[in-house]
Formats: C-alpha cells, structure tokens, sequence
C-alpha cells in the first residue's frame, strides 16, 4: 500500500485508529491536567500557608515524584491505586469495582503533575507583590475571596510559562501509557507499524500529530499569557 | 542536620517514615532480591554510564545547536530551531521507537549496511539508546544554550572586538565560558531529567534497572516490591547526580574568578 | 455432557460477580494469526473467535480489555481482568500464581533462523548465536535453559512482533516462538525473504507447558469451571473445528 492509503482514515487505512488514539491521548491529558491543577493549588497553598507538618508532607511528595522517573510512578501507581482502591472496597464489604484504563491513567498523571504544578504555582504565588495582600487583608476580605480576586489572577501572568510548559509534558507523557497497554496515540501507531511493517511512515505521522499539537498549544498559551498580564507594565512582558 | 532535625514535628515524621521502612522489609516479600542483586548492579551501572554518556555528548551538541540560534545566520539557525522544536515537540518513547524499528526496518533494503566493519556495533540496541538520548538532551539543553548566549552582555563582545580579539578566541575567552556557567544552575535538573529519561530504552532490549525491575516482575510475578525498589535507586541516583553538580557549582566560581 | 453444561451453568448463576461481562485480558500487540487487532479497531484472529464461541456456548456476556502482555498477570490478580485468554501457555511456574483452565490448544516450539544461519534447533546449532524471545514466556524459560549456555546472547522483547521484526533487521540471529505464529510470520514477504524454519525443539512439559489455557484468579472456579464447559462444547459441537479450518490445515488442538 502507498504512504497515502496507509493514512487513509477508513479501514484499510489505519488513519482512523491513529485519530482515536489521539482523541484517548487529549482526554487523558486534559484530565491529568486538570486534577494536576486542582493538586497543585492546594498543594502550593499548603506549602505556603500551611502547618510545617504539611509543609514537610508535600515537601516529600513533590521531590519524590520530581526525582523517580515517571515510567515507574506510572507502574506502581497504575497497579498499586486500582488494586489498593479494590482492597480498601473489599475491605469495606462492598464488590470490586472496575477501573476503566482512562480514569487510572488521569489518575496517575494527575498525581505526577500535581507535583510539578505544586512547585510552579507556589513560585508564581510568591511572586506576587506582598502590599497588594496586606491591603486586601487591611481592607478585611475574607481568606477566599482574597485568593480569588487578588491572588490567583496577579500570579496567573507568572505561572503560565511554567503551566505552558506542564501541558506540553501532559501530552507527551501520556505516550508512556503505550507500556501499560492504554491504546492512546503512541501505542495505535505502534499497532499500526507492527502490522503494516510500514514503521518510518506511522511513526512520522504519530510524531507530526504530537508536535502540532505542542506548536497549537504555544501559541495558545502566548496569547493566554498576553491577556493574563494586560495592565502590567511593558517591562515585565518583555522579560520572558 | 541538628537544626533541621530540631522540630519536634520532623522526629515524629522521621520515626514514621522508619516504622514504614521497616514495615516494607519486613511485610513484603524480598527473597528474590539475593539472587538478582548481581544483575541489578549491572543495571544501575548501565542507568549511570547511559545518563552519563548521554549528558555530555548532549551538551556538546547543544552548544552549536544554541549558538547557531543566539548568533547564526539564517541557514544556520532555522535548521537549529527546526530540530529543538520537533524534540521538544515529540514524547521521547516515539523518537526511541523511530530511531530503532525505523532504521531497522531499513536494513533488508540496504544489504551492504549488514557488511560493513561497523555492523557488529550497529546490530546491538545501546548504540541507538545512546543516539536518541543524546538527541533528546540536546533539543532541550540547545534551547537553555540559545537563552545563555544571548544574555552575554554585548558590551562584552564589542570590547573584546575592539582589542582587536579574533572571533575565535572571542568565542572560546568570553562567549562560552560565559554562557556555560548561566546554564550550570540549570544543569543539575536537566540531568535528573535525563536520568529519568533512560528507564524508556528498556522498550528496545537495553538492559538497565528498569529492565533489571521487569524481568523480576515477569519471572517471580511480584509487582510491588521489584518497583519500590527502583523507586529508591532511582532516587538515590537523582540525590547523587544533584549532590555532585552542588559541589561543581561552588568550584566554578573560586576557580575562574 | 448436557448434565456437566448444565452444572456448570448452576455454579455460574451462583457466582454473583459474573453477572457482569467477563473481562478477557488480551495484550494489544498484534500477535497473528492468534489475535491481532485490524485497521478499523477490531479484534480478529483464531483466538478471537474460539473465546467468542466458549463464552457465546456458555450464554455469558464477555468484553475483551487490551492490557500489555509484560503486566497481564498483576492485571489478573488486582482485578483489571478477569481471565486471561492470550495463547498463555499453562506451566507449573505460572501455576503458582494463577489458576488454568483446560488446553485449548497445544502446537510445538519452533526456531525460526536467518537463512543459512543455524544449522539445527539445539544448542550446538545455535553456539554463537543472538537468540530473540518474547519477555516472559515459556519460551524466554525454555531459551535460557538449553541455549543460555552456547548462544553469544537471549534477548527478551516485549512481543513477538519486535522480535520478528529484529529478525528481519539482521540485529539477531534466530527468534523462538510457538510454530503457527512463526508459520505466519514465514508467510509474510519480509519473513519469506530473510529467513527459514529450522525445526521443533526437544520438548520439555516442565518448561513449555501443557498446552494454551485459560489463566484465571486463583479460588475463581466457577469462571474455571464456565470456561472448561465451553470448550467441551466446542469441541463436541464442531465449532472449534470448524474455526480451526479457517485459519489452519490441520488441527492445532494437539492430542
């Protein structure tokens, strides 16, 4: 078969497949991305405003999971969290559950961003300006509020290079789902070159989807960034 | 030490953490470690020498690949940035896989390949390890040179013009040394980063912890254990790796001062 | 017959969690003309109808889950797959961990060399050379036994595909594998071009097992048990035969 019929999206072609392992790949990135965030929020707060008991907890976590390759995490995590979450079930007296490959998959790379996003965030929030805080406490605004109008968009301008730069490993570390055998883009194009014995072709084509996604997702974080620091002087835009 | 330990929180985290070390000694199943701990060692030398290996012939190719970006003309630094991108672009396990099985799948086509006196040496897997890992780390590392180049102070580069400096020497008095000793602080992340790279070159039959790991797991069927064991190594070889580049950065600064 | 179907069916309905689909752990790399998955996603293959056709005998609903080959025994155990129906041989080592159903087939070992490069399939034939396996079956145990101490070298592979294509590369020397697998391989043009069956190896049942089954958790025997009833049924009603004679001339089920 010629390069084109091989990419065609109907069967024979395996174009198709390739798109499926794609839309698997984004989900799992958005959603690994997402509960990173949620973690990384709270862990950053936690490592700024909480007690040095939690301090020293995340301390742990984040340089644990900052230092031990993510391969491993994914394998101890991927078999140890279905099969501790089944035993805790059991435990309890209720049925085993199921836990499909896409829940554990956000799971475990939630918890590995989560670390990552920790350490950018607890930056960016400590980047900004303490008198704008000390005057919306003078002021009396309650813990929450402050947070959500004053700290979260003032630090937002100097988190997203770092938040940018975590997407783009999202994307490209759901790839080593392929070793535990989560059919997301890297392991259909894999499927695809063992069978069709056609390997530069698919793995070109796996690796032009993977980087026109990071090169769409550039641009989209420049522009977010532009609109997150609108007011800023001209200075600190031209910093980076 | 004393003031880290003082806290009355730390001791009370630090007899936890004991009781749960001991608790995995002594709970889980480590019979298996006597038998495999020869092989384990080869694995951990492999991990080292590959992260090794693959740092400085990364940074050497960085070098020109950032420079060419910094200061190049065109020709030079559109190829430079094209491959930074496209390295930066793609997961790792896919340019492993394309380097591998790629090129493999080109042997039958191109018989003389399998003559040639390099065959030996091309028939094994580390050599394409090693190319991919060398690339990955340049792609990476070549963006961190670009910045350092371009935040050498040009006030620097016209005086030294001005003396009448070759552009040679320009380059290797004032540019490099510069621009290297802005990356070092980087450096020690970058090569935990690389470290942590290596356990993806097991996919293509090079035995190194990781593979060490698996191969226990699928001839005992234990899970758990094989993989908190490389859990530990790999963050006593990261400790290691940050604890050497601390004591090179306080060198630097004695030495060309 | 009809009563032991029937008894089974019994234990079944007693078995509350096997209302649900039964959860069969296949690895998703492609492994022809067993189980491989085609273009538009779907599984195919001899395997792939035989599992179709004990579970359809039984009345029960399955769903067939990828798990990669190298984890397919922790996903049995924690629970991710409830059987594990992947030309698993069934040995003694294995046996320890999980249980087997009965064979559902058994085809010799075979060793598949470049062509003029291993004279016969022993270790004399085989002094010097790379040998490729996959990672983590009975043929990576068989290897390592009778060829660990002539061959220059064993690589594991994660599946058998690799290996072959390793083959073909040149970067080893022969690959040991079961034979309808490396038949069809042989069958490929790249496999025709490059290489030769040298023959069956000796047989050793402690190493290659007693035949392809059906891995289960250790203590599920009513799943055991629905499965070894399916494939009597098949095999009584001509089923397995007739599946068998789409894909193969003569029988694999191994007597």
């Amino acid at each position: 078969m010629s390069t084109l019929e091989l990419l065609a999206l109907q069967p024979p072609g395996w174009g198709g497949n390739l798109l499926r392992g794609l839309a698997n790949s984004i989900q799992i990135a958005v959603g690994a991305y997402g509960l990173g965030l949620a973690i990384g929020t709270a862990g950053a707060y936690g490592k700024i405003y909480g007690g040095p008991v939690l301090r020293d907890l995340l301390e742990v976590y984040t340089t644990v999971v900052r230092a031990v390759p993510e391969l491993i995490l994914i394998l101890i995590l991927y078999f140890g969290l279905t099969d501790l979450v089944n035993q805790i079930l059991v435990e309890m007296g209720r049925d085993r559950i199921q836990i499909s490959g896409v829940i554990a998959g956000i799971a475990v790379l939630g918890v590995v961003q989560g670390a990552y996003s920790t350490e950018v965030l607890r930056g960016a929030i400590l980047a900004v300006p303490h008198g704008q805080i000390e005057a919306a406490r003078a002021m009396g605004m309650p813990a929450g509020m402050l947070a959500r109008r004053i700290t979260l968009p003032l630090m937002l301008g100097n988190a997203i290079p770092g938040l940018a730069n975590l997407w783009l490993i999202a994307t490209k570390d759901t790839a080593l789902l392929a070793v535990v055998g989560f059919s997301e883009l890297t392991l259909e194009t894999r499927q695809a070159a063992g069978t069709t014995k056609a390997y530069f072709t698919f793995f070109m084509a796996a690796g032009a989807i993977y980087l026109a996604i990071t090169l769409l997702s550039q641009w989209g974080f420049a522009r977010a960034e532009r609109w997150a620091r609108r007011g800023e002087p001209a200075v600190a835009a031209g910093a980076r | 030490m004393i003031a880290f330990l003082r806290p009355r929180h730390r001791q009370v985290l630090l007899v936890a953490g004991a009781a749960l070390v001991a608790w995995c000694i002594h709970a889980l199943d480590w019979s298996w470690l006597p038998a495999y701990w020869p092989l384990f060692l080869r694995g951990i030398w492999a991990t080292v020498w590959l992260t090794a290996l693959t740092t400085v012939l990364g940074l050497v190719l960085a070098i020109p690949l950032g420079f060419a970006q910094a200061a190049g003309p065109w020709f030079l630094a559109w190829p430079a940035l094209a491959f930074c991108t496209i390295i930066r672009g793609t997961p790792l396990l896919l340019q492993i896989w394309l380097i591998y099985y790629g090129l493999g799948s080109l042997f039958p086509q191109f018989p003389w390949i399998r003559q040639s006196d390099l065959w030996p040496i091309l028939r094994q897997a580390w050599p394409y390890a090693v190319l991919a890992l060398t690339l990955s780390y340049a792609g990476y590392e070549g963006e961190v040179m670009r910045g350092a180049f371009k935040s050498v102070p040009r006030g620097q580069l016209e005086a030294a013009r001005a003396m009448g400096m070759p552009r040679l020497t320009l380059f290797r008095r004032i540019w490099l040394p510069q621009a290297l000793r802005k990356v070092l602080p980087t450096l020690s992340g970058e090569t935990v980063l690389q470290m942590k790279a290596t356990p993806l070159v097991a996919t293509i039959t090079v035995v190194e912890t990781y593979a060490v790991a698996s191969r226990v797991r699928q001839d005992t069927f234990i899970v758990y254990e094989p993989l908190l064991l490389l859990a530990v190594v790999y963050l006593a070889i990261a400790a290691v790796i940050v604890l050497v580049f601390r004591h090179f950065e306080r060198m630097v600064p004695t030495r060309t001062a | 017959m009809k009563t032991l179907i029937l008894a089974a069916a019994l234990t079944l309905g007693a078995g509350a969690a096997l209302a649900e689909p039964v959860k069969v752990g296949m690895a998703p790399e492609p492994y022809p003309p067993f189980a491989s998955m085609d273009a538009s996603g779907k599984w195919v293959g001899w395997e792939i109808e035989i599992v179709d056709a004990i579970f359809k005998s039984q009345g029960m609903e399955y769903t067939i889950v990828p798990v990669a080959w190298d984890g397919i025994i922790p996903a049995l155990t924690s629970g991710q797959i409830d059987t594990i129906m992947n030309s698993m041989s069934i040995t003694d080592e294995r046996l320890r961990t999980i249980d087997f159903s009965d064979k559902y087939y058994n085809t010799p070992t075979v060793i598949v060399a470049a062509k003029g490069a291993v004279a016969s399939p022993d270790a004399e034939g085989l002094a010097g050379k790379i040998i490729g396996v996959q990672v983590s079956t009975v043929h990576q145990n068989y290897a390592e036994k009778y060829f660990a101490g002539s061959a220059a070298e064993i690589k594991t592979y994660q599946t058998q595909d690799e290996a072959n294509q390793d083959l073909v590369a040149g970067r080893i020397d022969a690959v040991q594998a079961d034979s309808i697998a490396l038949d069809a391989f042989l069958a490929t043009e790249a496999g025709a071009a490059c290489c030769e069956l040298v023959g069956a190896v000796k047989d050793d049942p402690e190493i290659l097992g007693r035949g392809v089954g059906a891995g289960v958790r250790k203590g599920d025997d009513a799943l055991r048990e629905a499965i070894n009833a399916g494939i009597k049924a098949i095999r009584a009603d001509g089923t397995y035969d007739a599946i068998t004679a789409k894909y193969f001339a003569s029988s694999i089920y191994g007597d």
